[in-house]
């Protein structure tokens, strides 16, 4: 749903642009191919990654750790795990709803969710190549 | 050739592994290429209208513009535009780096940035009304409020930590991807 909006956005500019200047548009759009052509080899890592943790992960392997009476360990190992990688959102809440389900407890899974979203050691190196080392060490 | 399995060894490095859980647990390695394939697709699917407004971003906004809008001076307009940017994208975060990338060439203050990628990260308004879906909405709402002040803070704090020196290797870096 969403995304057919961005699409709708950015085509919507891409054409008023396109009328306005073609050859900015061009330039445009050759700049859009560079940026992703530039970055496409960690994209691609990353969703290995990601899958290969989910596999291996299964929500029951999760939730034993991460369990209701797991307390301050069991935060302290929901934000080791979330921190491995950056999970998109789309795949992130689900696998939340089906960790809670399963007997993981809410606030473990709010340090989970946290981190997998906004944490990851395996896209640190993205992150590195645009911000340098010290600004990533921070964020994190 | 040579340059591009350089670029692309960790993937293939990767690729090799799941190739080896595949042979060794034919179960886990093929559900691994499920979900790694799906969420290709779902990238692919969400990712082209980011970089083609990061395109047009680049090519139409003025510097003079975006340091009116973001720069050093633009307050508390810059803070809003930088969580509105940020909050009304779509894509995995690290789609964000390449456009964090322009805005500070543009001459974005560099706390805006920051502030713009934790936005980006975890306010995300279609993500948001996700997370309403499969948490229900007091869950979603609790983390929005509580992660706001977080990522002020975050930015903050590594803006402060950075100096001079450490911020221009990071503007001529980015100068140098982009």
């Amino acid at each position: 749903m969403f995304t057919i909006f961005m699409y709708i956005v950015a085509f919507s500019f891409l054409f008023l642009s396109y009328f306005m200047d073609k050859k900015k548009t061009l330039k445009a759009l050759k700049k859009a191919w560079k940026s992703f052509e530039n970055i496409l080899p960690q994209f691609l890592s990353i969703l290995v990654i990601i899958g290969i943790m989910l596999a291996v992960l299964s929500p029951e392997i999760i939730s034993g750790l991460i369990g209701q009476k797991s307390g301050w360990l069991g935060m302290l190992i929901a934000s080791l795990i979330g921190s491995i990688t950056l999970i998109p959102g789309f795949v992130a809440f689900p696998l939340a709803s089906a960790l809670l389900k399963s007997g993981a407890g809410f606030m473990q899974i709010a340090v989970f969710i946290s981190t997998l979203m906004m944490v990851g050691i395996v896209t640190i190196p993205v992150e590195i190549k645009y911000f340098g080392k010290k600004s990533d060490n921070t964020e994190k | 050739m040579k340059i591009l399995i350089n670029r692309y060894k960790y993937f293939l490095v990767l690729v090799a592994i799941n190739i080896v859980i595949n042979i060794l647990f034919p179960s886990v390695g093929q559900k691994s290429l499920d979900i790694t394939w799906a969420n290709t697709v779902d990238m692919l699917s969400v990712i082209p209208p980011i970089f083609i407004l990061l395109g047009l971003l680049d090519v139409w906004v003025q510097r003079e513009t975006m340091i009116k809008l973001m720069g050093e001076k633009s307050g508390f307009l810059g803070v809003f535009i930088a969580f509105f940017l940020g909050s009304a994208s779509a894509g995995p975060l690290y789609a964000a780096f390449p456009v964090a990338g322009v805005l500070l060439q543009k001459g974005s203050k560099f706390t805006n940035v920051l502030i713009f990628i934790g936005a980006w990260s975890t306010t995300k308004i279609p993500m948001l009304l996700f997370e309403a879906s499969s948490m229900g909405w007091k869950f979603m709402i609790t983390r929005f409020f509580i992660n706001i002040p977080g990522i002020v803070l975050i930015a903050l704090i590594t803006e402060n930590l950075l100096n001079e020196k450490e911020k221009k290797y990071i503007y001529d870096n980015t100068a140098s991807l982009n």
